[in-house]
């Protein structure tokens, strides 16, 4: 229990961590997902699994946006990004995705006009004040970010600038963990549901994990206390047989979510009836294309993007991680081949990747325990 | 970019365009606030929001607001780069 004294209440952790302990079935194994990279962030960065009897196994989920894209997504983005008459845009996340050439960082070099935007809106703006340039914003993120793209397309409208599209690639939270749950390569005992992406789509969308599945799931916040919180609370289910829906994040999440978002996602977006997702391949109606409506700012029309797959380098071993069957550090190539300067796949890059939370924080908590992974 | 990082809503800047200012993380930058201030949902000057890419996403309380703020600071660099990026912002 080294970290606890870390937290700033650490007497309740302790509390909470002494709870959990007291419910554990010594003879059982638990395996639970955090659905949410910030979470898998989180638990690393604070040594959460420390915390924790070695019966329950936290395994990370597929929540991480830039980490499920797959490499064609990735390609053609740079692909729109090379033409001459583009400004391309872009979450700072997305410079360093490797491609299958290289990565948007490297292209921008090369001299392609590509500039970091912390907001859409930000990316509308440098369309109002370059009107004889064609800007395209590369759109990733759940539900939490979907919103704010269909806010600026209505915008956009709205204000009749036309010279702004949208390479979406927004994906949905619910498809992929219905996949793993079909998937026999795992079997998980409860879920720690995503945080900000349920200040959108609130706790309903998740009711078919103990409907259908038999799985509690209980929606946290990001704070280190919010998840072993929640972590305690799924204990407390599957200790007394329960089986539903909870939210540890009632101050921020509302049951219903935010009914304007989901109203604006509706007019702006629809589903793609099938979406490749690195690791778990096509997953159908697991992610949002531009609307009919929107057509006009679909980057998918006005440059063509043919879908063309492309499959990982072969050392890579990202599939698996994202599907929660290998741990990072048993990857081949993690911290040899692929570290966070280097980065051979995606979730080496991004803050809320598996691999870079594990390579910057996990490494000495692994080498404590060793061979208990 | 998935980081919501609590802001305090400066002034209400246009309703028709849902825009307003607020102070996040020490600097003052235009953000947009029509996912909270529509149909009886209202948001006004010294409210606390949670931001993420430029939208507030919801509204907190000021404990709620203060907490995640700390939990912020703990986490460090993820935190850094994303004000880093939000400095950046200029929405209008
Ligand atoms: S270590 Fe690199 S290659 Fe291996 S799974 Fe992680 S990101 Fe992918």
């Amino acid at each position: 229990m080294k970290y606890v004294d870390e937290f700033r209440n650490a007497e309740i952790a302790r509390a909470v961590a002494a709870e959990i302990a007291a419910l554990t079935d010594p003879h059982r194994h638990y395996k639970i997902m955090e659905v949410c990279g910030g979470h898998t962030h989180t638990i690393y960065r604070h040594g959460i699994k420390d915390l924790l009897p070695d019966q329950i196994e936290l395994v990370h989920g597929p929540g991480c946006p830039v980490c499920v894209l797959p490499m064609g997504r990735v390609d053609e983005g740079i692909e729109i990004a090379e033409r001459p008459e583009v400004i391309f845009t872009c979450f700072g996340d997305m410079m360093r995705v490797p491609g299958s050439k290289g990565n948007l960082l490297e292209v921008k070099a090369q001299g392609a006009d590509i500039r970091m935007v912390y907001s859409p809106l930000d990316a509308l703006r440098i369309a109002r004040d370059n009107p004889d340039r064609e800007v395209v914003f590369y759109a990733i993120g759940f539900e939490t970010t979907a919103p704010s793209t269909a806010l600026t397309l209505q915008r956009a409208k709205k204000e009749g600038i036309e010279n702004i599209s949208v390479f979406c690639n927004h994906v949905t939270i619910v498809p992929p963990v219905r996949a793993l749950l079909d998937s026999p390569d795992l079997r998980l005992d409860a879920f720690i549901g995503p945080g900000h992406v349920s200040t959108v789509i609130g706790c309903r969308p998740y009711e078919f994990m103990p409907k259908d599945y038999g799985k509690p799931c209980v929606v946290a916040g990001f704070e280190p206390l919010d998840l072993l919180q929640s972590i305690l609370m799924l204990m407390r289910q599957l200790d007394e047989g329960r089986c539903e829906v909870e939210n540890q994040y009632g101050r921020v999440v509302l049951w219903e979510g935010n009914l304007q978002a989901l109203k604006s996602m509706a007019e702006v977006f629809e589903l793609r009836p099938y979406f490749e997702w690195r690791g778990l391949g096509f997953i159908a109606q697991s992610a949002l294309k531009i609307s009919p409506a929107y057509a006009a700012f679909d980057a998918e029309l006005r440059y063509s993007t043919p879908g063309v797959r492309v499959a990982d380098p072969k050392a890579c071993q990202c599939g698996e991680v994202l599907k929660g069957v290998l741990k990072p550090h048993e990857c081949r190539v993690f911290g040899t081949a692929c570290t966070p300067d280097h980065p051979l796949g995606a979730l080496m890059v991004s803050s809320e990747g598996a691999c870079a939370a594990y390579y910057n924080f996990g490494r000495k908590s692994f080498q404590k325990v060793g061979a208990r992974e | 970019m998935c980081l919501g990082i609590p802001g305090r809503i400066v002034e209400i800047l246009d309703e028709d365009l849902m825009l307003a200012k607020a102070e996040v993380g020490g600097v003052r930058r235009n953000i947009n606030i029509g996912l909270v201030h529509y149909a009886d949902e209202r948001v006004e000057a010294g409210d606390w929001v949670l931001i993420h890419v430029g939208f507030a996403m919801s509204k907190l309380n000021e404990a709620e607001a203060h907490s995640t703020l700390q939990a912020l600071e703990e986490i460090g660099e993820a935190y850094e780069q994303e004000l880093e990026e939000l400095r950046t912002s200029q929405i209008e």
